[in-house]
């Protein structure tokens, strides 16, 4: 049963993953390793693209575009549904028993490691990005590397634009004959 | 007091939902405005905790906020009918994108312009990470557990799962030395 898995490994998803939008990343890259046929690493890109090119949390994006992805329109609805369950439950219960929860020594401490590794994840799931747009049958492709990095200078410089600014320019690069490849 | 409505609920954060670009740290000014100033659901400072709180449970942080704001306002079905509000536009304008991009996606252009767009959203990942890092990696331990997570889950194809646990307990391990070292 497509839906009942879908959920499943989404709830997986929702309920380990800290910190925000992108911190669903490596899971959704181990989701591509177990299962290519319902996504790959190029895939992933592009539903980063979208999501952060709409409106609403980049994490329940992902999630809709994902599971459109693997089962249409209702598998979008029952993954991204998988993706908040956790956190319903969670919340009712830290809501219920735990007021001063965020400063509870012991979850601070647990904090101090976790945004660290949290990090290191997103940094992996980065790095698996990279080797499939920077590399060409192993090898680095000059012309992509060099518009990586002079979109990362200008995302530095320009902190306050529009995520749909870079990712337009992105397309319009694309566009140009001759150009990324 | 009335009571706040369900519809009144759903509507108010399918509007946050549908105006918030770029996730949970981006929704908090259209927070404050609808939740604190707007509708005066929670104070600013109450606000401002329940958002630490999004911050430090798992999942989503925009799903987290909008269920303690709905819980505290109708209980259990607030909070589920306020997440519903939140995820809603999501739904909608993703499953038409998506439906759009994945009829076309064996044309061309389209397949020529998203060879750019990844190259973009690869500097947009990276640009968050440096910020990132300037956050979480604080001290030579943090900087370490970083470059182990790093390193490990390129060598072995660990799971995010296992990496999370180590890091609460390596956090609360060390939290504690530091501690004791100070006592003594």
């Amino acid at each position: 049963m497509i839906y009942l898995t879908l959920f499943y490994e989404f709830f997986k998803i929702g309920l380990f993953s800290i910190g925000g939008g992108l911190g669903t990343l490596p899971f959704l890259y181990k989701l591509a390793e177990k299962r290519p046929d319902w996504l790959t690493i190029q895939t992933i890109a592009d539903m980063i693209a979208v999501s952060e090119s709409t409106p609403g949390p980049i994490g329940i994006n992902m999630a809709t575009y994902a599971g459109y992805q693997v089962a249409g329109i209702f598998g979008g609805i029952i993954a991204t549904l998988g993706e908040v369950a956790p956190s319903i439950i969670i919340i009712v219960i830290i809501a219920k028993f735990l007021s001063e929860f965020d400063k509870n020594p012991l979850v601070k401490h647990a904090f101090y490691g976790l945004r660290a590794a949290v990090v290191g994840l997103i940094t992996f799931a980065l790095l698996k990005l990279l080797s499939v747009t920077l590399l060409t049958d192993g090898a680095i492709n000059y012309l992509n590397a060099g518009l990586y990095l002079v979109f990362v200078a200008l995302v530095l410089i320009f902190k306050k634009a529009h995520p749909l600014i870079w990712i337009l320019s992105g397309a319009l690069i694309g566009l140009i004959p001759g150009l990324p490849s | 007091m009335k009571k706040t409505s369900l519809w009144d609920l759903y509507f108010t954060f399918f509007k946050i939902g549908g105006l918030t670009f770029g996730g949970g740290y981006a929704m908090l000014p259209l927070l404050q405005e609808e939740v604190v100033n707007k509708r005066r659901w929670a104070s600013e400072e109450e606000l401002l905790d329940m958002y630490a709180i999004g911050q430090v449970t798992p999942g989503i942080i925009a799903v987290n906020t909008a269920t303690m704001v709905g819980y505290r306002k109708r209980g259990i079905l607030g909070g589920i009918i306020a997440t519903l509000g939140e995820i809603s536009p999501s739904i909608l304008i993703i499953t038409t994108l998506a439906t759009i991009l994945l009829r076309y996606k064996d044309a061309v252009y389209l397949q020529r312009a998203f060879v750019g767009i990844r190259i973009a959203v690869c500097a947009m990942v990276t640009v968050s990470i440096i910020k990132l890092m300037k956050k979480s990696l604080v001290d030579l331990p943090t900087v370490m557990l970083y470059l182990v997570v790093v390193a490990s889950t390129l060598l072995f194809s660990l799971s995010p799962i296992i990496v999370v646990i180590v890091a609460i307990l390596f956090g609360i391990v060390v939290q504690n030395i530091k501690h004791k070292k100070e006592r003594t």
